[in-house]
Parts: C-alpha cells; structure tokens; sequence
C-alpha cells in the first residue's frame, strides 16, 4: 500500500431527524397492544400497506384503520452480512417481502429459520415486536 | 423539439481517487469534453450537474463545480435521480437545447464517494428507498434491495449463482481493456463464486465497487454543429424516463423494474427503432443481477430469458448484442452521479469507432447504441437511444 494522500478532516456533524407520526400513530400503538394496524380508504376502498392518511389513488383523506391478520407467504428474501453503520451491534439479518392475504406486501425481518431452510413461497407469521431498546417493529416468523 | 447532437465528451479515471476533491475531479471530465468539441466554458450558456451527494462536504456541488470549471454565469441546475442523476442531468441539458432555449449545453456527473468510511456509504445508500419503513427497523441495504430480486428470479426462472457470475466476469474482462476503469483485471468464475457474502445470494464479486469518478458531456443544437464543424456527431434518437414506487413492497413483483420497462418502451417509440436494431448497450449493472434484468427489460430478451443470454456469450463483442463492453458499473465503477454522464461518453466513443482498445470496439452497421440507467432499484428509470 502506497502513503495515504494528504487530506483535511471536516468538523464533524450528527444529524438526527424527528419524525412525524401524528398521521400514523395508529399503526405505532398497535405495535403495542400486539396488533398490526393499516389503512383503508373509505372512497375508494384501497387497501395500503404501509398505511397511508391520503389515499394516492383517489386523493381522499377520509381512511379507516383496520387489523390485518398474520398470515404471509414469502414472496422473496435475503440475508444481509454487510451491515450498514448503525446496525453494525446487530447479528446479520435475514430480510423477506410477505404477501398477506389480504394482498399487500409488508417488508420485515425473518427470525428463526436458517438460511438453507428459507424458501420463497413458504408460509410465515408476521407479529409486532417492541424490541428490548424500544423500537416498534414487526418480524416474521415460521407457522 | 430540434435534432440534438453529442459533440464533445470527456471522462476522469474512476477509481479510488483521494488525490482530487470534487470540483477538482470534474476539472478531469469538463476539460477533455471542451477539447473534444473545441469550444470553452464561454461558448456554453447552460450546466446540469448529476450528483446524488450526501457522502462529500459540499451542499452544492453544482455550483462550486462551476466555477472552478470556467462556467459560472452560465444557467446551473443540480439534478438527483439517485444512481440515475448523470442520466437526469443528460436529459436536462438535452431538453434545454432541444427545446431551442439555448444551443450549447453541457452535463456533467460527478461523485466523490470514499470521503466517508465503508459501513456509513452502505448506510446513506440503504436509506435511498424509504428510509421510514424500510431502514429504520431493517437496515436494507443497496446489495440487500438488489438481493431480494435476485433471489425472485432465481425461484421464477432458475437463474443461478453461476449465471451471476458470469457477468462479472465479463464485465471484468472489458474493464481490464479500458484505461478508464476502476478495475485493471480479469477475474474468473471461481473468484466470484467464492468471494464473500454481501448480501445472499450476492457476493462481493456480484457488487459494483465505491468510485470516485466524473463524466462530461457537451450538446448542441445542428446550427452549432455545422457552426463548430463538428465532424462526427452523435445524435439522440430517443429519450425515455419513467419511475418505480419508493416502497418496493408497493410493487407487484421483484423480477424486473417497471420503471426502465417504461423508459425503454418510450425511448423505442421516440426514435422509431426496435431493440434488435441496437448494436451496443451500457446497462445499469450496479450489480450481477440488475444486468440480467436489464436484457429483459430493455427487451433485447424475452422476461426469463436474460440468463441465456449471458450463458450463450450473445452480450460479448461479437454476439448478438454487447452490453457493458466498458466493463459496466460493475468493474468499470459506479460513481452514482457520473455513471449516466459515463454511459453516453462510452456509448459516443463506440458510435464513432474510437473505442480503446480495438478488442473492444464493437462492429457496427446502424450505427446505433442504447443506454440504461437505473436510479435507486427502479426508483427512476432512464433509457437514452443514441446515432450516429
């Protein structure tokens, strides 16, 4: 390896953003009580996940909040080694699209089965989760 | 809309470039780029600078570019589609002459990505999807994003690991021909087969490398052409953008991108060409498998079938459609912003038969090239179709 170039260090900056969601909380506090909450539009009748106050297909913003139920199929995955840098404590991960069956697709973790065992179109659970730092988040897991 | 040409295209060394800082690395492409159409930065009216930036210290790369560029009295537009953003910033000065607004303009891409470690560029690229429901909790990465289609259209259409290799490995070898790229050598089948999980079914050897690079490309209108006495012009026969949802759970299915479907459909319309007429591509192979995509998207393959062609060697020089004989993203290197600016200097120096080395000039009849650049994993499409 040849000497490092010259180079100036910049003053350092950390950014953190708050995020609003006043619109959304409905879905967070699900996370809690253990129900997955998303919204449908009452014009329209669009299901969307992630839910969505504004519908995007007819414009209202007259949604109601509904349960979904935990059944998915995997539609695709993978296991990511590489971790980016604020998840460089975690233990690499497995990350899977599900189809529920009520149709729309969520993206989560896939706990609990190796990767030699995962399989797209094998039947999975999607459960919220409050992780033991406090996120609210939602994982799959095998029937 | 007037007939627009290429007239003059220039390219820095991509690579590992702590030497240079951004305006400085820009110098290296806008300075060639005037020579190549012999003019200066006075005989142009308009810039549109592609960078996606966030990973270097300046807010407005736009404007610090130029001025040390030679250009600043010019009008200046900063234009980001993500990995897409050199195409934008093509597509922008292309429209500014196109539409007789001005007659000279130039694009310029240009990204210095390894100012900042390696785990924060995999972490300002993972949140370039939808930070809010897709980082946060997850941590998806770009290889992780390209991962899950890989992983779909190897269940779909039994695409194997091998198959993905093979693309590296071309795009290796062409890269190693090409004084430009990050990448000087040949790698076999093997390497790329072994080398370490990045994010399965994606090895190190499926990923494009973080580049330091920039591009430049000046246009112009027919009056200028012949005003200039530009002796080869390169024409752009067609143009074609589209874009794909920011939730990639919000798409019906992970074995091709919508978006450059879209693109390629509307840029086939525009210059009234099939994709059997095209003679050389650059595709957006950010990584093995977005190669293969491509094939089928642009349409040079039937959807499924895009294994095929790279089994059959039919994307090599000499088959029936060369993609990425500059090496690609892959091994040429991906500066974001400057892969679409790259793309259009590769494609205008095959049109003109000056490619280097002669190995990997491609021979041509119709004198026609196409050029496929994704942004974000189909968040934004971009198909140009260029002729000479």
């Amino acid at each position: 390896m040849a000497t490092p170039l010259p180079t100036l260090k910049s003053r350092p900056l950390t950014l953190t953003y708050e995020i609003p969601i006043s619109k959304t909380h409905k879905f967070w506090n699900g996370i809690k009580e253990g129900k997955i909450y998303t919204t449908k539009c009452k014009k329209c009748g669009k299901l969307s996940f992630p839910p969505v106050a504004d519908c995007p297909t007819c414009l209202s913003s007259d949604a109601e909040w509904v349960e979904l139920s935990n059944e998915a199929e995997i539609e695709t995955f993978t296991y990511v080694a590489i971790l980016p840098a604020t998840f460089q404590k975690y233990e690499p991960y497995t990350i899977a699209i599900g189809k529920l069956k009520e149709g729309v697709r969520v993206l989560a973790w896939l706990k609990d089965v190796k990767l030699e065992n995962t399989k797209v179109g094998m039947r999975v659970r999607l459960l919220p989760k409050v992780t033991s730092e406090g996120m609210l988040t939602m994982e799959f897991l095998p029937v | 809309m007037r007939k627009v040409a290429i007239i003059g295209v220039g390219n820095s060394k991509f690579g590992a470039r702590q030497d240079v800082n951004l305006a400085e690395l820009a110098f290296e492409a806008v300075k060639p780029a005037y020579g190549d159409a012999g003019i200066t930065g006075k005989d142009i009216p308009f810039v549109a600078l592609g960078s996606a930036g966030g990973w270097y210290e300046e807010t407005l790369p736009a404007v610090v570019t130029a001025e040390y560029c030679g250009l600043t009295g010019a009008g200046l537009v900063h234009c980001e589609a993500a990995c897409a953003s050199g195409s934008a910033a093509f597509a922008t000065a292309y429209l500014d002459v196109a539409s007789g607004h001005n007659d000279v303009a130039i694009a310029i891409g240009v990204e210095k990505m390894r100012e900042v470690d390696g785990p924060t560029i995999l972490e300002l690229i993972g949140r370039a999807g939808y930070y809010f429901w897709e980082f946060h909790n997850f941590g998806i990465t770009f290889p992780a994003y390209y991962a899950l289609h890989a992983t779909a259209h190897m269940a779909k259409y039994g695409t194997t690991q091998e198959d993905l290799a093979l693309v590296s490995v071309k795009n290796h070898k062409y890269a190693a021909m090409n004084p430009v790229a990050h990448f000087q050598r040949e790698i076999t089948v093997k390497d790329a087969l072994e080398s370490a999980v990045i994010a399965w079914p994606l090895k190190l050897y499926d990923c494009c490398p973080i580049t330091d690079g920039a591009s430049a490309v000046i246009l112009a209108s027919e009056e200028k052409v012949k005003e200039f006495k530009i002796d080869t012009p390169v024409w752009v026969a067609g143009l074609g953008y589209a874009s794909g949802t920011a939730n990639l759970t919000n798409r019906e299915n992970y074995v091709g991108l919508t978006a450059a479907r879209a693109a390629a459909s509307r840029a086939f319309r525009e210059a009234g060409v099939s994709p059997h007429d095209i003679e050389v591509a650059t595709a957006h192979d950010c990584f093995t498998i977005a190669e293969i995509m491509a094939y089928e998207d642009i349409g040079f393959c039937k959807k499924g079938e895009g294994a095929k062609l790279i089994r059959e060697g039919q994307t090599e020089v000499g088959g029936k459609i060369p993609v990425n004989v500059d090496g690609g993203l892959k091994a040429k290197g991906h500066p974001i912003g400057a892969t679409g600016c790259s793309m259009m200097y590769e494609l205008t120096r095959q049109l003109r038969e000056e490619a280097e080395k002669r190995q990997r000039q491609v021979p041509l009849k119709k004198y026609l090239a196409l050029a496929h650049n994704i942004g974000g994993t189909g968040h934004y499409g971009y198909v140009t179709i260029l002729r000479r």
